[in-house]
């Protein structure tokens, strides 16, 4: 298929339509096609987009320009300047300041060309994700139809154990051998769970494939359930993440009434039933543990492990709990195959990883590229550089969890075993990217900070050493730091590593432990000669 | 006395509506606790009383979940509510000078309330729109981009 060139989506909510949307698109063709491009431009109306202030909207991809309100009249010209000469009409632009939180899911296509290689974000801000005969259209539910007429449970695993399969909550945890797990264990009822709690700190791609591809998570999900022997499922969502529980409820009503949720699904004698579940706001909800106890309507305190929730986990039942990312690599991994997924990626990181690249960048937005990419390649070119007259000092990568990466680690590969390798962690695919202005130990203390901030509370090192390790950080931060508080700042991540009880506490001492390996220099220029090398840091202790 | 009875009832039928809604399971305690709060703001500690009545749980249960979680207020708040984005992603690109700018505007650090019961100003960790960082939500609405200068003009259509 000759790929297009652009993309174009028209809004066509209630009050879109009721504004002139059709006639919008309908002039959208005719134009494209008087000027012989219409075949190098992808058109479609999009229901709604989730913003009704500017409506009718158009929007094009790649660059993301979001044009509204567009009236008939204004068609001609978005065609001729924008879609012909590829210059953009300021002043048919929606007013961009002013965000509904909503279009979010739309920025899934900045900056990229609609003919770049997709698997998790294939559909996302292509489809009506309100619409499941649009995703039907698009491959939906095939990979469903062909494992309950051509597979059994146990072929589903052995081909998403050879697919090579990681999980991308950030452990780096072979997939197909949890499924193995939750299909060996005995339990009177099995249930699947979809991680959607996404909260570390500068992610968000989850919520672009919730709120544009539904689909594909329930189609995953029923997957996973026939694979292992489940028969209920809930997708805990974020609570702050209302227009995802909106459409993935919707998604689930529709598929209900086309019979692939319920009861004996297509005669096949296999039954699964689906709810979405809310979360209030914490994020040790993303520990596997502690999202369970919050399904079960309880503080969100992690559990001890072992049991593991593979055996003993919602209402002590065997749980297989994969996070959206994961789940949305399984359909097409069925679809076309194991040895076509493996050829993507590296040979022990298959697949493709989505990142979120923010910070001092030209473009920030959301990529999904082959694992194994390095640092300097995203910034150069998908992130478009570093923003005029700014050089690249470091990016902290998978928000809180992840790890602070010098600049002297910019070509390791961006995979799991790389990263290990060089000491430092993938995390949840966010891109912090900072330029010299960065102040390392203003970054710390922010990174600290959302620990002692999240943290339940429930283990030791976690409470008390957080907040220990801020006390300490900001007194660097006012210049009022010793250089005996460095050695404290190492044992305290020690602490937090080797004895917390969940993944919060044993990855909060990452920053601690990046800031002191890479930037010591830096750090102790605030306590020995009392100055920010930034000039970020407050310093306000030692001013007079 | 007739206005504290009118809140009291108020705060009843909130309770009754939410516990209803969702079959007064008691697995459902943070989806109910959750839409008292929006309809009534917060949860007052006569309405988490309520709810462990209506679904025969204790009271130390209830309370142990309603302070727990952000998205659950157990004080009063103000008519609008600032969330202010706290982390990383947006501090680096200019947050740190709007949360400066926001307290130096509404004379309050965060978790306070203003004196005349307006706003409420909240720090919290990321919202989840980082690609335009630095990112506030007021009520629930949401602006991104924000720089130190827009402040006034933003909180000026709030009255």
């Amino acid at each position: 298929m000759k790929p297009y060139r652009s993309m174009v989506l028209v809004s066509s909510d209630t009050k879109s339509l009721e504004s002139g949307a059709q006639d919008v698109f309908r002039n959208l063709q005719e134009q494209t096609r008087a000027l012989g491009i219409a075949d190098e431009i992808s058109l479609s109306m999009v229901g709604d987009v989730g913003r009704h202030d500017a409506v009718p909207l158009v929007i094009v991809y790649p660059e993301a320009v979001i044009y509204g309100p567009v009236k008939p009249g204004d068609v001609q010209r978005i065609v001729e300047e924008h879609l012909y000469k590829g210059r953009v009409v300021p002043e048919l632009q929606a007013s961009s300041r002013e965000l509904s939180g909503r279009i979010a899911w739309l920025s899934a296509r900045k900056g990229t060309l609609p003919a770049e290689n997709r698997i998790v974000l294939e559909r996302a801000g292509i489809i009506d994700p309100t619409n499941i005969e649009d995703y039907l259209l698009h491959n939906g539910y095939e990979a469903l139809g062909k494992v309950l007429s051509e597979m059994t449970p146990a072929q589903v695993i052995d081909e998403v154990k050879a697919s090579g399969l990681r999980g991308r909550g950030g452990a780096g945890f072979p997939t197909g051998m949890k499924w193995g797990f939750v299909a060996k264990a005995e339990g009177a009822k099995k249930y699947v769970v979809c991680n959607a709690d996404e909260s570390e700190p500068g992610t968000f791609k989850d919520r672009v494939v919730l709120e544009g591809d539904p689909h594909s998570i329930i189609e995953a999900m029923l997957i996973a359930a026939y694979a292992v022997g489940a028969s209920e499922g809930y997708i805990y969502v974020r609570g702050e993440y209302v227009l995802a529980q909106e459409r993935l409820r919707t998604a689930i009503h529709q598929a209900e009434e086309m019979g692939f949720l319920g009861d004996n699904i297509f005669g096949s004698g296999f039954s699964f039933h689906l709810h979405v579940h809310s979360g209030a706001g914490a994020y040790i909800c993303g520990e596997e543990t502690a999202l369970i106890e919050s399904i079960e309507g309880k503080r969100g305190e992690p559990r001890s492990r072992p049991p593991y929730p593979t055996t003993n986990g919602l209402w002590g039942m065997p749980t297989l709990v994969n996070n959206v990312e994961t789940l949305a690599n399984i359909p097409p991994i069925l679809r076309k195959g194991a040895a076509w997924y493996k050829a993507i990626g590296t040979p022990s990181s298959p697949g493709t990883k989505v990142y979120t690249i923010m910070g001092h960048v030209n473009v920030t937005g959301l990529i999904e590229v082959p694992m194994g990419i390095t640092l300097r390649e995203v910034i150069a070119i998908y992130a478009k550089g570093m923003k005029p007259g700014r050089t690249f000092k470091l990016a902290q990568t998978g928000g809180s969890s992840g790890s602070i990466i010098p600049a002297s680690l910019q070509d390791t590969p961006m995979d799991f075993d790389s990263f290990a390798k060089a000491g430092v962690a993938l995390g949840s695919g966010a891109l912090l990217i900072c330029d010299e202005d960065t102040c390392v130990v203003d970054l710390a203390k922010v990174l600290v900070n959302f620990f002692r901030v999240e943290s339940c509370g429930k283990c030791t090192p976690c409470r008390i050493g957080n907040q220990r390790a801020y006390t300490l950080l900001t007194n660097i931060a006012n210049g009022v730091g010793k250089l005996e508080d460095l050695e404290e700042l190492r044992t305290l991540n020690d602490s937090l590593t080797q004895l917390s009880n969940c993944g919060l506490g044993q990855t909060a001492g990452t920053p601690l432990r990046d800031v002191l390996n890479h930037f010591r220099a830096e750090v102790e220029a605030h306590i020995r000669l009392k100055v920010c090398p930034s000039g970020v840091c407050p310093m306000s202790g030692h001013k007079n | 006395m007739t206005m504290e009875a009118d809140r009291h009832s108020r705060l009843l039928d909130a309770v009754q509506t939410a516990v209803e809604q969702f079959d007064s399971n008691p697995d459902e305690l943070i989806p109910i606790l959750n839409q008292v709060n929006r309809s009534f703001g917060y949860l007052p500690p006569e309405a988490l009383e309520e709810v462990s009545k209506r679904l025969k749980m204790p009271q130390s249960r209830v309370h142990s979940v309603a302070t727990f979680y952000q998205m659950l207020s157990t004080k009063p708040l103000g008519r609008h509510v600032i969330q202010f984005c706290e982390s990383a992603p947006c501090h680096v690109v200019g947050g740190r000078e709007v949360w400066q700018a926001l307290q130096d505007e509404l004379k309050i650090s965060g978790g306070e309330t203003t004196p005349d019961g307006k706003w409420s100003l909240i720090t919290v960790s990321c919202l989840g729109v980082c690609g335009v960082g630095p990112v506030l939500i007021i009520d629930n609405e949401i602006f991104g981009n924000v720089t130190p200068q827009q402040i006034p003009d933003i909180l000026a259509r709030y009255n």
